[in-house]
């Protein structure tokens, strides 16, 4: 396969005064160009973890292991520099709450600007003129005047289009989307998922789209991840994965889901505790929940392994699970 | 709410605070206990000179007259005469103003030069040696009584090393720096103690906001990262303590001219309750709380500039 | 049981240190403060005087340990008059609220308009310079600043369930605020004044420097410093030695009141 950007062995460690946080442990990813991977996983699951590991946007107190492979180099250990080069112009990012991401005393117009300096020769009548360019783009209509305006002077919806058009301004190949909607309106949720696949197919981008919105993955992404306890469950195409999956945590969250996981639903609780990630288990971390569960759950962690074209998983249960589906 | 009405609203918040600044100066020196008459002559004063002297004062008015007398010589900048010097107060502290603004301009300076720096060193490396070393550094500062610190920068860099003059302001402007930069640095030292406390907390707060981590990952310089989004948002709490400050600042110049031998206003007022020169007391206390208001003033002002949100 | 902090145990020992000096300087004092001694003038620091002598002979290290006395005093009496005045009428305001909260907001932002050690020795000056005149001086200004912090836990507590319990109870006002809000409110408001006794020592020995507070011959850091500062060329340590003093005695209340602040998780 052709990849944009693959994520191997990924692992992240939290030093914190009280002990070590195993918030992400042995993540393997790949993007293709064009493509739009769902990661998704319960709050505390490592996806959003996962995405700032790939922009090394984590601070000191996280050690992230692995490699994570961008044109055939390692961003992990790539220098500050280059690393500066790859993000904004490579790989674009959109956090979840628009108005933390963006900085409250500088105008919208500067906060595109410093992208554009930073990633074209532009001059400033260019810079100008694209960044009208690119709030047309995001749809915030009067693009002149919204430029000198301040980020509390946005509303919600209009503020995380502002801050899709910083993260697009030098026309990244991929976007990493961390819950782009949820701190959004219902009703906007669906306008801003709406524009990022439109951008995803019209300036032909891959995007990571991190959710805990089952909902979300089904109406948008072509391939889902889905993580537990900071470890990968399984991966494969959405539509597969969500009709016959082949763990049994994918499993249970399916049939936790109300009228079968065709409407768009939240994540619902799992019977049990949620797993421990400052003491991870020998074995898989969902076998305390898991009512497929075996002895060697407990003991044995269970690989990665193909089950199917294009699909893996990591569960002793997973030919099972498809009989029973 | 337009920043225009906001501003305008500010600005008139200091006609109030200005009345009572003179409410409180007026009730000070009229009401507490001790004659101020008996104590300026002496208790042997003959009768014809206390009624003189009160009549001179204006004490022999009631006391609404006398406050409404006040407040209008107040306004006009007429504060009678310095009993001490024999020239009208008025011209004494615009005298001395200049010098008190230029010693406490340059502490500020210097505060500020010593306290952003070290405070990003202290704040990137939180919780190691070199934050641990500032900060025990700055305790002690903020422990050390300006009277102190300036006798000992005194008897090294003045007396010792001969770097600088003992004290006085010299003649002409270069000259008047000369002079200054060791009262500065003894009147800066507890207030760039306070700044980089305060500096070190605010960027300490900031360096893990989402928009520094939104702002990294534009992939712009790390240079960039630190200055436009820590620094400058850490510094608009920074320049409002600042402003704060100035309270602090002039009664330390009080000291500090006391110690150096600096002609400015706060060894005028030391000076002048020695010589129980009420009149110049009176002025000196109106006009610095004038001085501290206005600059509270003019710190919100700056406050809207840097910070957009404010008045919207 | 949580960890003393650091910056407690350093503080308070210090601290410790100073009161034992305070409580019984003949204990540590080699010589009597007041003793003139003709044949050791200015004598630098030696065997026989640590710190040196005076420009009388007097012994600077003894006059030193009996300043502790006078200057841990100014950190008491300057302290308390506000603390006490400042948190009973911050208990008023914040239980009351309405119009008196306007008039004590107005109030505080006066006084801050007023350079505190201007407005302290402006009235000392009318007063007349001492100690007694000084701690009134301080009270007159100082109260506000307890009253606003003890305002603010007012605010907070007012709410609680335990002082709806107490109304339900029936209890009078004064009760409710004084044997149920007051010791839970007073504990941000003692934390600081152990802050301020740092402040209020350094205060104190300013105003027995310019000779607005202790007068001579009470041996006040601030007046020894003024004593031995005509002879710093030839003599550094007469001034020397009590203004390290000073500054180790005002560590002592702040890293004592830091380390207080940490251990009770109170936000500054």
């Amino acid at each position: 396969m052709n990849e944009l950007l693959r994520v191997e062995q990924l692992g992240v460690v939290f030093h914190a005064a009280r002990g070590r946080v195993y918030a992400v442990d042995g993540v393997d990813l790949a993007i293709a160009p064009g493509e739009v991977l769902g990661l998704v996983g319960e709050s505390g699951s490592g996806k959003s973890v996962t995405l700032r590991a790939i922009a090394r946007l984590l601070h000191e107190e996280a050690h992230i292991t692995g490699r994570v492979l961008w044109q055939g180099r390692d961003l992990l250990t790539l220098p500050a520099r280059a690393l500066e080069q790859v993000r904004g112009a490579g790989i674009g990012t959109i956090f979840q709450e628009p108005m933390a991401a963006l900085n409250p005393v500088l105008s919208i117009g500067l906060q595109i600007d410093e992208s554009l300096r930073a990633h074209t020769g532009l001059d400033a009548a260019g810079r100008r003129a694209r960044a009208r360019e690119l709030l047309d783009l995001v749809g915030i209509a009067d693009a002149a005047s919204r430029l000198r305006q301040y980020p509390h002077e946005f509303s919600g919806g209009m503020r995380q289009r502002a801050m899709i058009a910083i993260a697009l301004a030098a026309n990244p190949k991929l976007l990493l989307a961390d819950e782009p909607t949820t701190a959004l309106d219902v009703t906007i949720q669906d306008q801003i998922l709406r524009l990022l696949l439109r951008l995803v197919s019209e300036l032909s981008m891959a995007m990571l789209l991190v959710t805990h919105d089952l909902g979300v993955v089904a109406s948008t992404c072509d391939r889902v991840a889905v993580m537990y306890a900071g470890r990968l469950c399984e991966t494969g195409p959405t539509a597969q994965v969500l009709h016959a999956p082949r763990h049994a945590y994918t499993d249970a969250l399916l049939r936790a889901l109300p009228g079968e996981g065709a409407a768009r639903a939240r994540l619902q609780p799992i019977p049990g505790m949620p797993p421990r990630i400052d003491h991870p288990s020998p074995g898989c971390p969902f076998a305390p929940r898991c009512t497929h569960a075996e002895p060697r759950c407990d003991r044995e962690r269970p690989a990665m392994q193909d089950v199917a074209p294009g699909r893996a998983s990591a569960c002793f249960a997973q030919d099972r699970l498809g009989v029973a589906a | 709410m337009s920043r225009g009405t906001w501003l305008v609203g500010r600005l008139l918040q200091i006609i109030p605070t200005l009345l009572l600044i003179g409410v409180v100066v007026f009730v000070l020196v009229h009401l507490l206990p001790g004659d101020i008459v008996t104590s300026m002559l002496g208790d042997h004063a003959t009768k014809q000179a206390v009624a003189n002297l009160r009549r001179s004062l204006g004490l022999d008015r009631t006391l609404a007259e006398q406050f409404v007398l006040f407040v209008r010589n107040a306004l006009r900048g007429s504060f009678g005469d310095s009993l001490a010097h024999g020239i009208p107060v008025a011209r004494l502290i615009a005298q001395r103003l200049p010098v008190t603004a230029m010693l406490t301009a340059m502490a500020v300076v210097i505060a500020v030069v010593l306290a952003v720096p070290l405070a990003f060193v202290a704040a990137l490396r939180a919780e190691r040696a070199p934050d641990i070393a500032i900060r025990v550094a700055f305790q002690v500062g903020l422990s050390s009584p300006i009277f102190y610190v300036g006798l000992v920068l005194l008897s090294v860099f003045a007396a010792w090393l001969r770097w600088f003059p003992v004290g006085g302001y010299g003649s002409g402007f270069l000259d008047h720096i000369y002079h200054l930069i060791l009262p500065a640095f003894a009147l800066a030292l507890s207030l760039s103690a306070i700044l980089m406390r305060n500096l070190r907390a605010a960027i300490l707060g900031v360096i893990r906001a989402e928009y520094v981590d939104f702002a990294r990952a534009k992939g712009i310089a790390a240079r960039l990262v630190l200055f436009r989004h820590v620094l400058r948002n850490a510094l608009i709490a920074t320049v409002t303590l600042l402003g704060l400050s100035i309270g602090s600042l002039l009664g330390g110049a009080v000291v500090t001219e006391t110690v150096f031998a600096v002609p400015g206003v706060g060894r005028l007022m030391v000076d002048s309750i020695f010589a129980r020169d009420y009149p110049v007391i009176e002025a000196l206390t109106l006009i610095l709380a004038v001085v501290v208001s206005i600059t509270f003033l003019a710190t919100d002002i700056l406050q809207m500039v840097l910070d957009p949100r404010i008045g919207r | 049981m949580r960890r003393l902090p650091v910056s407690l145990l350093v503080g308070g020992t210090l601290l410790l240190v100073f009161v034992a000096c305070a409580l019984v300087p003949g204990w540590f004092a080699p010589y009597n403060p007041d003793a003139f001694n003709y044949t050791a003038l200015l004598a630098r620091p030696s065997g026989a005087h640590l710190f040196g002598t005076d420009q009388f002979g007097r012994d600077i290290l003894s006059r030193t340990i009996w300043a502790a006395a006078v200057d841990l005093q100014i950190a008491i009496f300057a302290v308390i008059f506000p603390l006490l005045i400042g948190s009973v009428i911050g208990l008023f305001v914040g239980w009351y609220e309405g119009w008196l909260d306007i008039v004590f907001g107005r109030l505080v932002d006066l006084v801050v308009t007023f350079p505190f050690l201007v407005i302290v020795i402006a009235i000392v000056a009318i007063l007349g310079p001492g100690l007694v005149n000084m701690y009134i001086a301080i009270a007159t200004v100082g109260w506000v600043f307890y009253a606003r912090l003890m305002r603010g836990e007012v605010l907070v507590q007012k709410h609680a369930d335990y002082v709806a319990a107490a109304r339900g109870l029936g209890y009078s006002t004064p009760r409710i605020l004084f044997r149920h809000i007051l010791p839970n409110a007073i504990r941000p408001v003692l934390v600081y004044s152990v802050t301020d006794m740092a402040l209020e020592i350094l205060l104190g020995s300013s105003l027995g420097y310019l000779g607005l507070g202790a007068q001579p011959p009470t041996a006040e850091w601030g007046v020894l410093i003024a004593d031995g500062k005509n002879f710093f060329t030839q003599a550094p340590w007469t001034s020397l030695f009590p203004g390290i003093a000073i500054v180790l005695a005002g560590l002592a209340f702040s890293l004592t009141g830091d380390g207080l602040a940490s251990l009770f998780e109170l936000r500054r």
